[in-house]
């Protein structure tokens, strides 16, 4: 008897110190971002950490975006998951699928009372984070849009003007050989993510279907389409293009940076959240949108890239109220036009944009609104309102296998999106169960 | 009848026990995990599971990749292992001639091991990235077009070379101690005899290393074939296309990129059963014709 009740006091005593440690609830937080946008994380969280008392946000960098995604399964797995995981845009099919391991965002906040007002964001960025039925299941953190980007003093010296920047990929050829046949540097254009700006985003641009079903939206059983003429015409000019040395490869994911901060290459496609680091490299350099086919109609809309945050499941009360209190803050409009105008990643709510534009920003440096115009110019149609697979991850894999082999001269642009779409089509039938 | 020795019947269990408990978890456990996942197909977050026997193993070795993958694994398991080997020994028998500084040099030529595959990879990958490695240029100057982002041959090359630098200090050491358990007096006397010094290497020294050579042979396959992940990782991430995929990388990919957990475990199963038939032909086969002086 004794030796039961001084077991139930010390467990007493046990459970105070618990809660007393838990007076300030630390959240979790893996991200994947490198260079001049993980100082931005480390800011907002410990900008919202000195803002209260109550919880305290961890950011903890985890890799590259797959690498991220990756860690977070095999935690989620293993039982210690994060409470918040940063996922890229093409790993939304995978999350989504998953949803015994994921709190949907309009669910963490309507428990701690909050609800959420779609009408103050950016709407194709919200239809693009919800289920079919307009639950929003994640938190748009970092949205970006791909655009070009030229350095002006390489322009110059090819002779080029260096305020305008092409404006169908037929200039972006040409100005490109011409810079390359000038000598103003070794090569005329380089490329981050073929798969997303040179697929996705071009099929939405130039309003042409990436897959059926609405590239998956609709429904999940979807077949690849982009061995269609105009993707193979355009790869074929890459290819030609790669042959001649005009055209540089430079990696799978955003490595091609590096040759365009390098001065490499006078013109450069990348996502508008890569800005930051060109303002930090002090290139002199111009912002443009992102190309078109001239065989298409003209530009439509580009699809959201970057990243949303994912609350993951079975996690306290303490935590979902934290995460809350933390979506609460970042929708602010200080810290979304902080987080839009260091990073170059779109503001998510239109309130920060129009605060932005309100401010002049957009008036003392043109281009930053390009990204923004691109995606809300439109109205999105079923080609251009994102692509959606369960295992988009691994389609892209495949793509740039393909693709790789292509540019080394192996195979013609027809044959490496041939088998592109066979293997992509063959790999989406086996994950869907099919 | 060892028995004196170890009166206590508990003790000997004692002594191994750790070593067990280590083989236990980290091998036998993970193998035991591996074969029951090869035989299920679950989604990635391990929310639906259905056992589908050996579905996994069918898909896996029809898959043509696959095969790409065992020859890609061939290719790069023969030339690591050749060179490291080589150059280990060609370097073993100059470091011998040295006569001062012996010591000095055989310090610098051990470095390297301590060096994480990760790193090592990335040490080349710097020097020889296309643009802005610093022995990148010279190749480009040279007249040849470097470009191991798209070149499958040059990827090849690079991790090859990597793999090997990093394994070469490790073959060092086991040569330089195989060379000085040689006898003098067997090379002072055909060095009498006129044998000259290439001579005096190919017919004495190489054949008295035999028992050397052999256990460095299966370390550097074991080796090429597992601990180069970091390097592969580092350096191509398999790529261009699937040029530098070994076995090893497409279950990493496979399982961690691709989430397909299931073909992933089937593929690590067939792997232990190469690793298991291959260390046994070995030992079995190769072992007979070592000479163990």
């Amino acid at each position: 008897m004794i030796r039961k009740d001084f077991l139930a006091a010390s467990a007493m005593v046990l459970a105070l110190q618990a809660t007393g440690a838990a007076a300030q609830t630390e959240i979790s937080w893996w991200h994947a971002m490198t260079g001049a946008n993980s100082e931005v994380v480390e800011k907002i969280a410990s900008d919202f950490n000195a803002s209260q008392s109550d919880y305290k946000v961890m950011p903890v960098f985890k890799g590259t975006y797959p690498e991220t995604l990756n860690a977070g399964i095999a935690a989620f797995r293993a039982g210690q998951a994060p409470d918040i995981i940063q996922v890229f845009d093409v790993g939304t099919g995978v999350m989504m699928a998953a949803e015994g391991a994921i709190m949907p965002v309009a669910d963490v906040l309507s428990m701690s009372g909050a609800t959420f007002d779609k009408s103050k964001y950016l709407p194709g960025i919200v239809a693009y984070y919800s289920k079919p039925d307009g639950t929003m299941l994640s938190f748009p953190y970092n949205s970006s849009s791909p655009i070009l980007y030229y350095n002006k003093d390489i322009f110059e010296k090819a002779g080029l003007d260096a305020d305008t920047p092409p404006k169908t990929w037929n200039e972006v050829w040409d100005m490109s050989k011409k810079i390359k046949e000038s000598g103003a540097a070794e090569c005329g254009y380089t490329s981050t993510w073929l798969t997303w700006i040179h697929l996705e985003n071009f099929a939405a641009w130039n309003d042409v279907s990436y897959a059926t079903n609405e590239n998956g939206l609709a429904d999940v059983n979807a077949e690849l389409k982009i061995n269609e003429p105009i993707f193979v015409n355009h790869f074929q000019a890459i290819a030609d293009l790669a042959k001649e040395g005009v055209f540089r490869y430079g990696g799978r994911t955003s490595e091609a940076k590096q040759i365009f901060l390098a001065g490499e290459c006078g013109i450069f496609t990348e996502s508008s959240g890569g800005l930051g680091d060109i303002v930090k490299s002090g290139m002199n350099y111009g912002i443009g949108q992102m190309p078109y086919d001239t065989d298409a109609g003209g530009p439509q809309n580009t699809t959201p890239g970057g990243a949303s945050l994912w609350v993951m499941g079975g996690k306290s009360d303490e935590t979902y109220a934290g995460v809350a209190s933390f979506f609460g803050y970042l929708s602010q409009v200080e810290v979304q036009e902080y987080l839009h105008q260091t990073s170059g990643y779109l503001p998510v709510t239109l309130e920060a944009y129009e605060a932005t534009k309100a401010s002049g920003f957009y008036d003392e440096n043109p281009g930053r609104e390009v990204p923004i115009t691109q995606m809300m110019g439109k109205e999105p149609t079923a080609n251009s309102k994102g692509v959606r697979l369960v295992n988009l991850p691994q389609v892209r894999d495949i793509q740039n296998e393909e693709f790789e082999k292509m540019l080394a001269g192996e195979q013609t642009a027809q044959q490496a999106l041939d088998n592109a779409v066979e293997r992509g089509n063959e790999a989406i039938k086996q994950a869907i169960g099919g | 009848m060892n028995r004196a020795t170890f009166p206590h019947r508990l003790l000997p269990w004692l002594l191994v026990a750790p070593q067990l408990a280590i083989s236990f978890v980290f091998f036998y456990w993970p193998a035991v995990q591996a074969l029951r996942q090869s035989t299920l197909r679950e989604d990635a977050f391990g929310l639906k599971t259905q056992f589908v026997g050996l579905a996994n193993f069918r898909r896996v070795l029809s898959d043509p990749a696959y095969v790409n993958s065992i020859q890609v694994t061939a290719v790069f398991s023969v030339l690591t292992a050749f060179f490291s080997m080589a150059i280990a020994l060609l370097l073993a028998v100059q470091a011998e001639k040295v006569v001062r500084g012996k010591g000095f040099y055989r310090t610098l030529m051990i470095w390297p091991y301590a060096v994480a595959p990760a790193i090592a990879g990335m040490l080349w990958l710097f020097m020889f990235n296309p643009s802005f490695g610093t022995l990148a240029w010279p190749l480009r100057q040279l007249g040849i077009t470097w470009d191991p982002l798209l070149n499958g041959s040059q990827a090849m090359t690079l991790v090859v070379a990597a793999a090997s630098w990093k394994q070469i200090s490790y073959n060092f050491l086991f040569f330089v101690a195989g060379l000085q358990a040689i006898p003098r007096s067997l090379l002072e006397a055909a060095a009498i005899d006129g044998a000259g010094s290439a001579r005096r290497f190919w017919t004495i020294v190489f054949p008295l290393l035999a028992p050397t050579t052999f256990f460095l042979l299966v370390v550097n396959t074991v080796y090429a074939l597992f601990d180069t992940f970091g390097i592969i990782h580092a350096v191509t991430g398999g790529g261009p296309g699937k040029s530098t995929e070994t076995l090893v990388y497409k279950v990493y990919n496979d399982g961690f990129v691709n989430l397909i957990l299931g073909e992933s475990a089937a593929q690590s199963v067939i792997l232990m059963v190469i690793v298991i038939s291959l260390t046994a032909f070995q030992f079995k086969y190769v072992e007979r014709r070592v000479h163990y002086g």
